[in-house]
This record gives structure tokens, sequence and C-alpha cells, in this order.
């Protein structure tokens, strides 16, 4: 494997700026990786190498020059197929957006690119970002370079697998209910899903508006707060977008010190139920944070137990609304327009070719969940338990500075295993919603593998709105500990990929 | 289908109707309500759209502040409450000129509620309750191909333009209307025309009905008698004049009595209006409509306006416009009949300004009513569109009272004018246009005249003064009208007398 | 409470997708199934308990009153499935009006 492969995104920048090596050789040597492995991952669904090799050309070309860039400049990036960006198709994994071409770039397309980033191509996903296994995207599941007969998580299973397979040092996810964190959790990478607000939304084609926020996806921690740092801040095209300075969430990584923190480990989230290799790796991280001098408290919140209720209320409502936009009629699929059918005809014939099992399931429920009569009992009532959630949050943060809990309740499961089981695959998600239902920032750090299965486990910290500092502070202290423990880091165990050709 | 109906006054005999008025305001804003794009109208088609307003995947929403404003400001103006908390919803249904397929509206929670207003009804008041006013976005515009008529039935395809498509709408939604009995028609007219002036007076919407700016959805529905229960109501769409306005609630106030004689009932329904028939045909039913699924909008937050803000805003409101048409009135010293007129025909601010400038109020009344707005309905345009000022029309007035012109030259002026050769002053000067009291030249022209017409002549010197008139007639054509006819009128006395 | 296929055909049509019988047939027990493990939220859902629509409580965000270039129409009409006349052009639509 090429020696610029394995290295963090921060030392490649470092070295790319200094010109101790060039940007253009480090994505040629990505790309690379991308044919050599690609065929059997299959993270990306879209690679623009050439696209990707001028980028970085153009970083050289400023390096040489003596112009200052960012501290991410030149490095190789895998965007996820939901972020729009120009001259790349966009299509969210979905049939109904095959070769759609987007005449504008995503706010975090655009801040990646001012950054000097390079980017490679778009990451797969699950159709529409709805599913915990990359297995519902249209274009066919990615695979977890740990097992590959297992999942890499979902929705973003290419972002996540991208990292773990070392065709990318860095991608970008999305996270509406843990579609950052538990890709991450499964895949041995990090993931970060910032404070509702604190990346933009624009250009992020909405699952559930209220939910969906766009994160960094790294191998380390340092390297996810500086891709944090780049994307994050207020965007005025996005009307949810907070109006305030960036956590210094790169201090906060650099430092690592979590000395008096006082952390709450949340009784709902553990115990029966939990995979055991999961739970045993978790409770050693825990006891390793209070070893660096954390405080560890237990806390409850009584209400999480209705958040996984409570989310698939309250996403399909908003996702059937989101959705009803990809109707044949301006861009995208258009099925059955013989010249006899009528607009509606057409539209009915499309959405039902374009759109897969799993997004037709949640625009049912969701129109279901909304329609009059309906309406309180259901949809309303999902909001109300949604505020008891803030609430349980709130008072937990009164008495603790950051909540812990497993990422995820198992590891990752046999590809095909709960296709047709939607409520199995909803359970991967038990841990991960409660913070997107209240919109704080939340983040998923590896911790070890599973003794059973020699699987990922990751650990997730919830920490208060704009806080999001305090999640990269437990995430560089349990990364310092844990890689002096194992002698290095945990993604030196996975799995040599037999790289196909060159 | 034609239906029948029931003669008017016979059907108000029998039924006491009741209605309800929805109009949508156009806003003139620069800018549409959640987007950067342009909301001028008679672009190029699609040359006004962005992702936002084309609702393509991943745009979103950031709402425009003037717009509120706007809204609070219309809604102070009907008297209304303004939320102190309200929210943007989601109203969901297909439609192609819809591009997310959800129309950002308010649902339960209008940014104005509980106003009123008090109309003019041929001279007296009316009290019509205002439900809310909220606000929305518009869609774009379908054309139909392949139709005979460009009408949608038989069209085989469609083309769409979204250059309107976000433009800021404002709803105003009446309480039902009751108590107008048989002058219902003229109540909802004078309503909608009352709604007009008063968005124009706040400076908010162009209401230019015939481009669409202000268009009224009328709801009637008819009861047996004011203590019976509310009937079946029709909603009729496309009412898009003022005089439509009352000619389709008489119409439809015919047609359900027609029904409702006969035993059958009114059918809860969509009705559309065809100005060139004077019917109203059925829509879809609402049995079969939409379920719109309402919910908070989440790509929009809150908006919650200060009661200071609301307070600034109030002090930017002008005068209702009834009272300041009263205290005009009183002012200038019109009868009611002459101020119905200023008001109908659009001349009222013309005239105040033209008054300010100098000019009597009857005689800015006389050029704007008169020969102004003749000319304006000549050439189909307004007639605050015409390219003469009130600060011209006040400066044409004073060339008459000073006896530079008579009010026969003076028309050749506002042609001039109208023209673009320059001010009223520089158009009597250049068209050679001033009265000529000049005695050597009036002189001649007099003798003239007593040569060509000795009978006449006969007659004045006998006494019959009033006969002065065919001889001044005489000197003023050969003088092509520029003589001032008050002179010469004197010489031929004084050569006859 | 019981979701049959005919009730799924219903909610199928108002969100404009057309359920094949079997889909139908495959998708109304499963809906079933996640409808009745989502319905537990209305025994916490008091009455006295306010609903939250955003997760942040942020309020008043507006843009100023300034036109911004809008798409060049090239790039409006490229993702057009049929496009005629610098429109969309799209199949013949079903009208309010009869
Ligand atoms: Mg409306
Ligand atoms: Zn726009």
């Amino acid at each position: 494997m090429n020696e610029h492969l394995r290295r963090s995104a921060a030392d490649l920048a470092a070295d790319i700026a200094a010109r101790r090596i060039s940007s253009e050789e480090v994505t040629r040597a990505h790309l690379e990786r991308i044919e050599a492995v690609d065929e059997e991952v299959h993270a990306f669904l879209h690679v623009d190498g050439e696209r990707a090799l001028a980028a970085a050309r153009d970083v050289d070309a400023r390096v040489a020059a003596g112009e200052p860039v960012g501290p991410l400049a030149g490095v190789p990036l895998g965007l996820k197929d939901v972020l729009t960006m120009r001259g790349a198709p966009t299509t969210c994994g979905s049939k109904i957006l095959q070769g759609w071409h987007p005449p504008y770039d995503a706010t975090v397309t655009r801040r990646l690119l001012e950054a000097g980033l390079v980017v490679l191509g778009k990451t797969n996903m699950d159709e529409f970002a709805m599913g915990s296994s990359t297995e519902n995207s249209a274009y066919g599941p990615t695979r977890n370079p740990w097992d590959t007969s297992r999942i890499p998580g979902g929705s973003g299973g290419g972002s996540a697998a991208a990292l773990a397979a070392f065709e990318a040092p860095l991608t970008i996810g999305t996270d509406t209910g843990g579609s950052i964190r538990q890709p991450a959790a499964v895949t041995g990478t990090v993931g970060v899903k910032p404070t509702y607000g604190g990346t933009s939304r624009y250009g992020l084609v909405a699952l559930a508006s209220s939910l969906d926020q766009p994160g960094p996806c790294a191998r380390t921690v340092l390297d996810a707060a500086l891709l944090h740092e780049v994307i994050g801040g207020h965007d005025p095209l996005d009307s949810t977008s907070i109006d305030a300075p960036v956590p210094d969430v790169v201090g906060a990584a650099r430092s690592g010190d979590v000395t008096g923190l006082k952390v709450g480990v949340v009784r709902e989230l553990g115990g029966a139920g939990y995979q055991p290799g999961v739970q045993q790796r978790f409770d050693e991280a825990v006891a390793l944070l209070s070893s660096l001098g954390a405080e560890v408290v237990e806390v409850s919140c009584p209400s999480f137990e209705q958040a996984l209720a409570a989310y698939y209320l309250i996403l399909p409502s908003e996702c059937s609304s989101n959705l009803a936009k990809f109707d044949a009629m301006r861009f995208g699929l258009r099925v059955g327009d013989d010249g006899s059918r009528s607009a509606e005809e057409v539209m009915n014939l499309t959405r039902e070719a374009g759109f897969g099992d799993e997004v037709k399931r949640r625009i049912i429920i969701g129109t279901y969940a909304l329609s009059s009569g309906y309406y309180d009992a259901y949809y309303g009532s999902a909001q109300k338990v949604r505020t008891l959630i803030v609430r349980d949050f709130a008072a937990a943060f009164e008495t603790v500075d950051v909540l812990v809990s497993p990422t995820t309740p198992t590891t990752a499961w046999p590809l095909g295993e709960r296709v047709d089981d939607p409520l199995a695959m909803y359970a991967a998600d038990l841990c991960t919603i409660p913070s997107n239902l209240a919109g704080n920032a939340s983040a998923s750090f590896p911790v070890g593998l599973a003794p059973e299965d020699g699987l990922p486990v990751g650990l997730q910290v919830i920490a208060p709105p704009m806080a999001d500092d305090r999640l990269y502070r437990v995430g560089a202290a349990l990364e310092r500990a844990l890689t002096e423990q194992w002698g290095g880091s945990l993604l030196d165990r996975v799995p040599e990929r037999a790289e196909v050709s060159a | 289908m034609s239906a029948a109906v029931m003669d008017y006054d016979e059907a108000l005999a029998a039924f006491d109707p009741v209605m309800g008025l929805e109009v949508h305001v156009e806003l003139s804003t620069a800018s549409k309500m959640f987007c950067g794009c342009s909301t001028a109208f008679g672009a190029p088609p699609n040359t006004q759209t962005c992702p936002v307003c084309l609702g393509l995947p991943g745009a979103l929403p950031v709402v425009n502040r003037t717009a509120v404003e706007s809204a609070i400001r219309i809604g102070l103006a009907l008297n209304c409450s303004i939320a102190e908390w309200c929210r943007f919803a989601r109203k969901n249904y297909f439609y192609p000129d819809m591009p997310k397929n959800y129309q950002i509206s308010q649902y339960d929670e209008p940014i104005a509620f509980d106003g009123w207003v008090e109309v003019d009804v041929d001279g007296e008041p009316f009290r019509i309750e205002i439900e809310r006013a909220h606000m929305e976005e518009d869609t774009g515009k379908s054309l139909h191909v392949g139709g005979s008529t460009g009408r949608i039935h038989g069209a085989s395809h469609s083309l769409l333009d979204y250059n309107r498509s976000g433009v800021p709408l404002i709803e105003i939604v009446t309480k039902p209307i009751t108590g107008a009995g048989a002058r219902a028609p003229e109540v909802a007219r004078a309503y909608v025309a009352h709604l007009r002036d008063l968005l124009r007076a706040l400076g908010v919407s162009d209401v230019r009905m015939e481009q669409g700016s202000l268009r009224c959805d009328a709801n009637v529905s008819l009861r047996p008698d004011p203590a019976a229960p509310l009937g079946t109501r029709t909603e009729t769409k496309n009412v898009n004049s003022l005089r439509s306005v009352e000619r389709a609630l008489r119409y439809e106030i015919t047609r359900q009595a027609a029904l409702l004689r006969e035993g059958t009932p009114v059918t809860q329904e969509t009705r559309h209006w065809h100005e060139d028939t004077g019917t109203t045909t059925a829509g879809r039913s609402k049995e079969t409509a939409e379920d719109y699924r309402y919910f908070p909008e989440p790509d929009l937050v809150p908006v919650a306006p200060s009661r200071e803000w609301v307070e600034e805003l109030r002090a930017t409101l002008p005068e209702q416009p009834h009272l300041r048409r009263k205290r005009l009135l009183a002012e200038w010293g019109y009868t009611e009949l002459e101020m119905r007129d200023v008001v109908s025909s659009g001349a009222l601010e013309l005239i105040e300004q033209t008054v300010a400038a100098g000019c009597a109020p009857q005689a800015a009344r006389k050029w704007w009513v008169g020969e102004l707005a003749r000319r304006a309905n000549e050439t189909g345009s307004e007639l605050d569109a015409l390219p003469i000022s009130p600060a011209q029309v006040a400066q044409l007035q004073q060339l008459v009272e000073a006896g530079t012109i008579n009010d026969k030259l003076a028309r050749q002026v506002i042609e001039g004018v109208l023209a673009g050769e320059g001010e009223p002053a520089e158009v009597v000067e250049s068209r050679g246009l001033a009265v000529v009291s000049d005695d050597d030249a009036l002189g001649a022209a007099v003798d003239a005249a007593i040569a060509a017409n000795p009978d006449v002549a006969e007659k004045i010197r006998g006494g019959k003064v009033q006969a002065a008139g065919a001889l001044i007639g005489a000197v003023m054509k050969q003088m092509r009208g520029q003589a001032d006819a008050a002179r010469v009128r004197e010489l031929i006395l004084a050569r006859l007398g | 409470m019981a979701l049959t296929p005919e009730d799924v055909a219903k909610l199928a049509a108002l969100a404009r997708i057309d359920l094949t019988g079997e889909e139908l047939q495959h998708l109304a027990p499963q809906l079933e199934g996640i409808l009745e493990a989502v319905a537990s939220v209305q025994q916490v859902a008091d009455a006295d308990i306010p609903p939250t629509s955003h997760a942040l409580p942020l309020t008043n965000v507006f843009r100023p009153d300034e036109v911004r270039p809008s798409l060049p129409r090239e790039d409006v009409l490229a993702g057009a499935p049929a496009a005629e006349e610098d429109r969309f052009r799209v199949p013949r639509i079903l009208g309010e009006e009869a």
C-alpha cells in the first residue's frame, strides 16, 4: 500500500504546505487505491480523477507561489452523494436522480473547495439517507472493509468505508438519526454530528429538515476537528444556521484534557439487549476516562425510551413532504411520458419506478402520520415526545458536561440480515437518535474490537448545543490513551485489501 | 353545461346570501419571498429562477424581511392583531406549477388575525370582519399547448415558467359576511375596491387585477333566512376584475337559488368564473380534494415580531382611505358624486399632488377626470402611467388662468406634453399656441368677420347683443382658436354698439 | 389499528406512488408493524406538553429584500426531462378547471 494512504490528513496537509510532497502525488495515490479496491468495497458512486488532479495541481501551484493555504489544503476527500456539487452528478443513492447534475454547490461543498480540499468523488449511501446499512442504495451496497460480508453502517456507509479502506483520509457525512456516527462505530472511524445549525444544510438534499446535519468523518480526532472547522459556521442561506463562531474544536482535539470533566453514562442506553462485546469495550473506555481524570456518574434520561418511536414519526412526516419534489417535472427520472398519460400519471409511475422499498415505506408512513384525523395522535404526539427528550437532555446537562453511551447496540451485521425487517434495521439507531431530536452535538469514537467477533465498537459522546469542542476533548483523550495501549491505531488492524489492479 | 338561473330579485326574496372573500395580493418587493430572484413582471421565461424557487433538491428558503414588514403593515391597516409568535407551515399537494409540491404558507398561526374594515357601499358604511392575513408564496405559470383555446382542457401538454414561483403573497380572508342581503355583490365589490385602495396607499403592492397582482376567490352560500344555519358554499376562482367580483357573485346566487328552489342540493366545490360567458363552471368537487397535511415548516424558524417593531411599522401607516376621502371631500368642496368619479378613475393621489402644486381642486379634477382620463382610456393605460405629472397639470392650469391659453388650446398643450415635447410653457412656445389679444391683429380679423356677415352685424347694431357669438366664432375660426375671446367680444361691441 | 392494502393504496395515491398489488400486500403488514411500534408516543404525550417542531429556539431569521443573480436559463433547463420554448415541458395537467 502506498505510504501516503495511512497518514492523517493533518500530516499530509503539513507536508503539502511545506512542499515535501505534492497534493497531486497524494491525490494520485488515493485515486489508484480507489481503482484497486473500490470494486469490492464500493464506497464511491462517482469518481472524477481528472478534476481531482487538476484541483490538486492548483493547490500545488498556490503553495509554490507562496500563497497562504488552509490547514487541509491539498488533502483528498470523499463527499457523500447527498450534497450538491456543480460538475458532478448528485444521486442520493436513488434511481430517481440518476444522472442529475445540480447547477449549484452546497455550502459545505463550496467551503471545502475554497479551503483547497481535493474532492475525489461522491460516496455511496442508503437511498436519500434512509437506512443503517447502505444496502438501500439503488447502486448496490457498500461493504465493510473489516469484513466484506458485513454492512458498513448507514446511511453514510460509503463515507465510513472509504476511510477504513484507505481510499480517502477525509469524508463528509450527514446525520439525521445516526448516519455519521453509526457507520463510524462499525468501521472503527471517527464521525461527528455537529450541533444542529452548526454546519449548513444548504445543498444537502433533505431527508428530515429538522434533524439533518452534515459533519466530518475521519480516521483521527484532530482530522475530524480540522474538517469540522472548514465546513462549520454561519450560513445566511440556511435559516436554521446558528449565527455564532464555531467552538474551538481544533484546540480541544489537540488538548485531549478531560481532567475534572463530568461524564454521565446514560442508564437507558446500554445493558440488556446490547451485544456483550460492545458493552464490554464501552465499559472499559468509560473506566479509562475515569483514570484520565474525568468524573463519571450515571444519569437517567427516561424519555429516551420513546425516542425511536418519535423519530420514526417525525422523520417520515418531514421526508414525505421533502421528497414530493421528485415528481419527474423539472429534473431527474421521468417514466411513462408517452404523450397519452397525464402529468399526474407520469408522477405516479416515476415515483413508483424511481424510489426503493424503504423510501416508499417512509413516505407512506409520513403521509399517514400527517393526514387529517391522525396528525394529533402521531405527528403531534411525536413532537411532544421531542419536548420531553429536550427536557431530559437539559436536566442531564445541569449536572454533567457530556453524556456517553455505546454508539450502536451491536457491531456490523451480515449484509442482507435486516433488509426486509425494518424494525430490526431501525433499532441500530437507538442510541444516536436522541441527539438529532434535541439538536445537540454528538460523535462516535472507536474504542476497540468486540471480543466475540473482532469487529469495531464505537463510543458515543453527546455535548450540549454549541459545545461541540467537548466531543473532541473526550475523543482525543480516548484516542491518545487507546493508541498507546494498542501500540498503534485501531485501523492498523483492518485486513489488507487484496488490491485488484494498480 | 349551462345551469338554470333564477331571476336575481326573486332569488333574493327567497334566500339570504352569506359570502366569504379570499384575496391574494402579490407584494411589490424587489426580490422573492424566500430567495433573491427578481419579482419584476414580464421577464423572459425562467430567467428569474434559482435553486430555491425552482425547488431543486438541497435548496433552502430564507424569509424576505420586507415581505414580513408588509404583512404586518397590511395586518395593522386591517385593524388586525399581530401574532407575537407564529410559524410558516407546509401545505402539501402535488401540482406541476408548484416546484416543491408543497406551498410554504401559514396555517393555524397567521401573522395577522381578527381585524375589520369599514367599506363604503353607495355612500353607506358596511363593516366586514377580517379572519386573518397570512404570508405565502406564489406558484409558477403554465401554458397549455395543443388545446383549441389555450385552456387546460384538451391540451396535449403544458409548458412551465417559474418566474412567478416564490413571489410573496399575502392572503386576506374575511369572516362570513352576513347582513348584506340583495346588496351582497355590491358589498363584495366595494370590499375588494377598498382593499385595492388600502394596499395601494400602503405602497405594498401594484394591486393590478388585470396582471394578477390582486386576485379574488369568492365563496357564497344561500340560506332560507338569516336565522337558518349556513348553507353549502361554493368557491368561485378566477375573478379578476372589480366588475367580475360583482357579476360572479350575482350569477352564483342566482344559480344556487335555482338549484335550491327545485330541491337539488348545492355541491360544495370550486367553480371557475368565465368572463366571456358571465357564468361559472364546476371544478373538482371537494370530496376528491386533497388532504393538505399541513405541518410546521422545519426549514424556517418562527417569526416573533417584537412589539417595538410592530409599533414602528404602525407609525408608517398612511391615513385610512375612507377617512382620507372624507377629509379631502371637505377640503376640496367636491360633491359625493364628484368624489366617487375621482376615486373610480384612480385620480385621487394625482389630484392631491396637483392641488399641492398650487392648482385649484375643481380645476385639477376637471383635467384628470376629464381630458386625461379620456386619453388614458383611449390608449388603454392607467391614469398614473400617462407621461404627464401633477406639477405639469398645475402649470397648465396656471397658463389658463393667466390668459396665456384657453381651455381649447390647453388640450393641444396636453397633447404636446404627452408627446414628450417638454413642459407646458415650452409646448405653448414651440407650437405657437398662445392666445392673441393684440388689438391690431384682432381688429383686422373682427373687421373681416363683420364684412363677411353683414346680416349678423345688422342684428347686433339693432341691439341683439347675443348675436355677437356668431361673429366671435368666425374670428376664432379665422385665428385657429388662438384669439382671446373676451377681447374679441369687446372689439365687436365697440365697433357695432 | 389494522392497515389494509386498500388503506395503503389510498395513502400511496395521496403520495403519488403507483404501487403494484404485490407491493400493497407486502407493505401493508410491514407498515402496520411500524405503526404499532411507534403508537407508544401517544401514551406519554400529555395535553400539557408543548410540541417541539424545531430543535433549537431560533426566531426572526430574515434576509434583506435585495435582488441576487438568478441562474442562467441554460442551467435552469439543463436538468429538465423535456423543455420547449424556454420552458419546462410536462405532460398534460389534469386541472382544477373542467
Ligand atoms: Mg393560500
Ligand atoms: Zn429564486
